[in-house]
């Protein structure tokens, strides 16, 4: 096959260089490696290698001439399964120099490389594909920062110089921080204590509201989650006429033994979090180009409480029994609607299951809470007339059915592995009889 | 030594290529490094390299690939899981090690392993490459002196090619020989051709003979030829004058030891082709597989570390 | 105004100086016809001769010591060490004497000496081509400590580094020798050692940093402005003595301080700079002082993906302006 011979880049700082002498000619034989033309630049003297083995078949670029790096100045045919893609690769990536004004500061010059001990080295060896590895992402040691909570010394000190008081601002920092700014706004607008923009009526026939931080903050997620994450959707049906009737049968008797309250989500719970320990994939997370998976199963359950969604976390969800899932899901749930959660509950998701079965609905495409690799919605539970085989014949009964929705990442997890995923947690759906025994 | 200079000039390009980001050639000490390796031996004895190490890394039995993977940096890299420079680190199966680039550090090191040897009765021998730069380190001074007093097992062998970078011998010291220094600190110091397979076989077999008796020290230096530069990022006819330049190959060690056997009817044309040709496939083959071999990931970086850090693991948490 | 790169204001910094003063000398190892393994000397030699251009042995602590003596005794040398990581052994002359003299001996005797430093990493230098060694130095009083990062400021830092009459230590990134293109006058000047230098105003926050972290600084800083951003950087341009009065000015004004540096974090500039922070500015500050740097491990590992994890860049420098932004 035709191979074309690309220039490499060579020496610091050159994008140009001069063809010197050619060592083959046109029918030439060459082995990989071997000499092959000479090429001259400001800086360098030297002879470009063959990048294959085979036969010189057209010289283009001639004996002086002047040629960019990258460009073909010769073509070859090698012995077919050589790879045709040439190996020469593009030059690290060069510092782009930004919009910074030149001068006192300086531009950066593209391509300007020093080797490790001062010599002319450009390094290539990030810009082969075929031999970078892949693993965790490293990021940055910025401390954790987030945590918190009331006032900063600037705001506490201009709260008090202009005596605003700062219970009733509204914050725009992280989590509805008032900030410097939020203050200096306030002192800015004349009155201490300003809160922000009431409803108000523009033209009597639109209402205008202003969100609380908390919409706010549900509104940026959202919107980040769908600007950064291509979704993708796969759904099954489960039948869950086993797990009905054992709910039906034990409840009461749980309820009484552990002092807590059983629902289906316990249970639906166990049965994702160990098909997610079964599915690491769908247990990660997309980090600048990497894909990290996540060790710990910490499944977020989304809770509508009465200022709007939240997603309070039961950590290590698959090391959990259901008698444990459920109490921890108790506490958690009332502490959401009570408006009375800890960070701790809401930290560390590395997954999301929403339970819009409770809201009536029977299908749905949930928008991945950012940055997890996924979100499984269960459906109601509703009677159908089922078909169902027993090898030989089939007959139509009535079985309670429900939907499970999955919304994916499709940069980490293919259909394939999506549907695999949802597979297992409907068989450990389905595998729940009256005679389970899930305390 | 014929696989040294094949493999030697194939990670030159490489460099070239901008796949190894450096590297520093043997090319003109392989007859020295193989001389000197054959006369100790390597089941019992210690090695402290510098980096100009190449070829006795090979006569140690390092395989083309682990030495590419040295260069190239990649996963399975023997030596210092790719941490270092090529021929840093520890090598998997001798004594051999070379903990830094910073130059004569290795010397004091020396003196110590051998005085473990000493007090433990061990009849293991130390040897320390350095060269002739390194001689003018107060490291240097401060080893060969304690290991004089201490009449230490230890072959302080120096390839003394004439350069330190660019600084001749005569800018390095006011003496002709390092050899002689060694009178200075009481043992003995002995000058031979390091393009003489032979010469230096014999004096190195002389200074282990002496060490293993416990008779002390020996300084032995091999005058060879550096035949390229420093290093990759080195530019030697910036310093070295034309004439120097042209006459380099005449001390070839591989020209000379391959002419010495054939004079003796000890090498055929036909055997020399061959030992060619073999080498060369050798080196394409190991080329051709630790260029497509990835890199180390992010994940190892953390290996070794000695109180590891919160704010490493921090660095992990938020990956 | 001519263009120049650091490595070329080096070079023509040195030789004006000399040209203007015929005490100054430079010793070094490969300084004379190789004109420096950088070639921050090249043809030095020519114009100079041997005799105040001195390709030393190769011995670090001998090439600081010599220096030392040339300095108490009427010269005013310029010594080279090599790579940053070469300097240990030279420890001693610098740290143990050169510091002390003014101080030891009443005034009786000053060394009015330079020592250029190429230092950093980022250039697949691995253990032992990369290290940032400045914390030993700017730890030590006797000791001034510069770090330039664009032409401009290489020349003149080196020209009051020369013209000083105590040790001073100027620490050239080796990373911006040949990347870094900036006007620099032809005319002599100077600039005072102990002065940073805004190089970015911003209202938002302000990055400290100093180095080739300065100019990665500078990048993350105009990609924040897409995110409605505005971004001060502050460059610390010599590190002893630090600029204590900008460094709180800034960090008051902006009242969040973001400090980015590629030497490891513990006990290093940035803990300086967040203790004087921390000291000076506590009830301007509007968020918690926040530190990005490479993570504990001797920097920096040859291969080439861990290098770059290794190594701060505009990117990580991004997310923390993002992170420390939005609290």
């Amino acid at each position: 096959m035709v191979f074309n011979v690309e220039l490499p880049h060579v020496g610091e700082s050159v994008t140009e260089a001069v063809i010197g002498k050619w060592l083959k000619a046109p029918g030439d034989q060459i082995e990989k490696y071997d000499p092959l033309v000479e090429v001259i630049t400001d800086k360098v003297n030297m002879d470009v290698p063959s990048p294959a083995s085979g036969t010189i078949t057209k010289i283009i670029a001639q004996e002086g001439e002047t040629v960019l790096m990258g460009a073909v100045i010769a073509e070859m045919e090698t012995a077919d399964g050589e790879v045709s893609a040439a190996e020469t690769s593009e030059p690290a990536a060069s510092e782009a120099s930004p919009s910074l004004s030149a001068g006192r500061i300086g531009t950066l010059v593209q391509g300007a490389n020093v080797g490790p001990t001062g010599g002319e080295f450009v390094d290539t060896s990030l810009t082969s594909t075929k031999s970078t590895a892949s693993t965790a992402n490293l990021g940055d040691s910025v401390g954790s920062s987030s945590r918190q909570r009331g006032f900063s010394p600037v705001v506490t000190r201009l709260a008090a110089q202009h005596s605003v008081e700062l219970s009733s601002l509204v914050g725009t920092g992280l989590g509805g921080r008032v900030t410097k700014k939020d203050v200096l706004a306030a002192v800015e607008a004349g009155g201490a204590g300003l809160v922000s923009a009431s409803d108000q009526d523009v033209s009597g026939s639109e209402q205008v509201i202003d969100p609380t931080p908390i919409r706010r903050m549900i509104a940026n997620h959202m919107v980040k989650s769908v600007m950064e994450i291509p979704h993708a959707w796969s759904a099954v049906e489960v039948d869950v006429t086993g797990m009905v009737a054992w709910h039906k049968a034990n409840r009461s008797g749980f309820e009484t033994r552990h002092g807590v309250r059983l629902t289906y989500l316990p249970i639906t719970l166990a049965v994702v979090a160990s098909s997610l320990k079964a599915n690491p994939r769908l247990n990660s997370t997309w980090l600048d180009g990497k894909i990290v998976l996540k060790k710990a199963i910490n499944v977020g359950v989304a809770v509508a409480a009465e200022e709007g969604l939240v997603v309070p976390v039961i950590h290590f969800a698959a090391d959990s029994s259901i008698v444990e899932l459920a109490g921890e899901l108790d506490g958690v749930v009332m502490r959401a609607r009570s408006g009375s959660m800890t960070l701790e509950d809401v930290q560390g998701g590395t997954f999301t299951l929403n339970n819009t079965g409770a809201l009536g609905s029977i299908w749905g495409g949930a928008i991945i809470n950012h940055p997890q690799a996924a979100i499984l919605t269960t459906e109601a539970i509703v009677k159908r007339p089922v078909v169902v085989s027993d090898g030989e014949t089939d007959s139509v009964v009535v079985r309670s059915m429900m939907n499970i929705c999955l919304s994916f990442d499709h940069r980490i997890v293919d259909g394939a592995e999506a549907s695999e995923f949802l597979q297992s947690v409907k068989s450990g759906l389905e595998a729940i009889n009256l005679d389970s025994e899930l305390e | 030594m014929v696989l040294s200079r094949y493999l030697d000039e194939r990670v030159w390009l490489l460099n070239r290529q901008g796949k190894a980001a450096i590297a520093a050639s043997a090319q003109g000490h392989e007859a020295t490094q193989v001389a000197c390796i054959e006369a100790t031996d390597p089941s019992k004895d210690h090695y402290l390299i510098y980096y100009r190490q190449f070829t006795a890394m090979l006569a140690l039995g390092t395989e083309p690939e682990e030495m590419l993977r040295g260069f190239l940096a990649k996963e399975t890299e023997p030596m210092s899981a790719a941490k270092q420079f090529p021929l840093h680190g520890a090598h998997p199966r001798v004594d051999l090690f070379n903990f830094s680039n910073v130059i004569a550090t290795q010397l004091p090191q020396a003196a110590g392993v051998a005085l473990a040897d000493k007090l433990r009765g061990s009849d293991a021998v130390t040897v320390v490459y350095f060269g002739d730069g390194a001689s003018s380190q107060g490291d240097t001074h401060e080893a060969m002196n304690f290991a004089g007093v201490h009449k230490l097992p230890v072959i302080f062998f120096c390839e003394n090619n004439r350069y330190a970078i660019s600084v001749p011998l005569e800018k390095q010291m006011g003496i002709e020989s390092v050899a002689s220094r060694a009178t200075g600190y009481g043992f003995p110091g002995v000058q031979v051709d390091g393009t003489d397979v032979i010469a230096v076989h014999e004096a190195t077999s002389a200074a282990v003979e002496r060490a293993r008796a416990g008779d002390g020290p020996t300084l032995i230096e091999a005058s060879v030829e550096r035949l390229l530069p420093h290093t990759t990022d080195d530019d030697h006819t910036r310093y070295r004058s034309a004439e120097d330049i042209a006459h380099m190959s005449e001390r070839d060690p591989l020209r000379i030891t391959s002419d010495v056997l054939k004079r003796r009817d000890l090498l055929t044309e036909y055997e020399d082709d061959e030992i060619h040709s073999t080498a060369k496939k050798r080196v394409n083959v190991a080329t051709d597989t630790v260029d497509a071999e990835p890199y180390p990931g992010v994940e190892t970086m953390f290996d070794h570390i000695l109180n590891d850090s919160d704010r490493n693991a921090e660095v992990f948490r938020n990956a | 105004m001519p263009e120049q790169t650091v490595i070329e204001a080096v070079r023509e910094t040195m030789q004006a100086e000399m040209r203007r003063d015929d005490s100054i000398i430079l010793l070094g190892e490969d300084v004379g016809s190789r004109g420096g393994v950088f070639l921050a000397s090249d043809g030095l030699i020519d114009e100079f001769g041997e005799n105040r251009v001195i390709d030393t042995p190769l011995a670090e602590s001998s090439i600081c010591g010599v220096a030392l003596g040339t300095a108490v005794n009427g010269m005013r040398p310029i010594a080279e060490i090599q790579f940053a990581d070469f300097v240990w052994p030279a420890i001693n002359q610098l740290v143990g004497e050169a510091s002390k003299v003014r101080y030891g001996t009443g005034g009786a005797k000053t060394a009015p000496m330079t020592v250029r430093i190429p230092y950093g990493g980022g250039v697949r230098g691995g253990l032992y081509h990369s290290q940032s060694i400045e914390v030993l130095f700017a730890h030590t009083p006797g000791l001034s400590v510069v770090a330039p990062a664009t032409p401009y400021d290489a020349k003149g830092l080196l020209a009051s580094a020369i013209r000083s009459d105590d040790p001073v230590i100027v620490l050239e990134h080796k990373r911006t020798y040949r990347l870094v293109k900036g006007d620099v006058p032809t005319e002599e000047y100077t600039i005072p050692i102990g002065k940073a230098e805004i190089k970015r105003p911003g209202t938002d926050l302000t990055i400290f940093t100093y180095g080739l972290m300065l100019h990665y600084a500078l990048q993350a800083a105009e990609m924040a402005t897409a995110a409605e951003i505005d971004v001060e950087v502050l460059d610390l341009r010599t590190l002893r003595p630090l600029d204590e009065d900008a460094i709180a000015e800034s960090a008051s004004r902006t009242g969040k301080a973001l400090i980015v540096q590629e030497d490891t974090p513990a006990v290093s500039i940035s803990s300086e700079v967040a203790a004087i922070i921390g000291e000076r500015c506590f009830f301007d500050l509007d968020g918690p002082i926040t530190r990005l740097g490479p993570p504990e491990i001797p920097p920096m590992p040859f291969s080439p993906l861990q290098e770059a994890a290794f190594m701060p860049s505009p990117e990580k420098i991004l997310a923390a302006i993002t992170k420390l932004a939005e609290i």
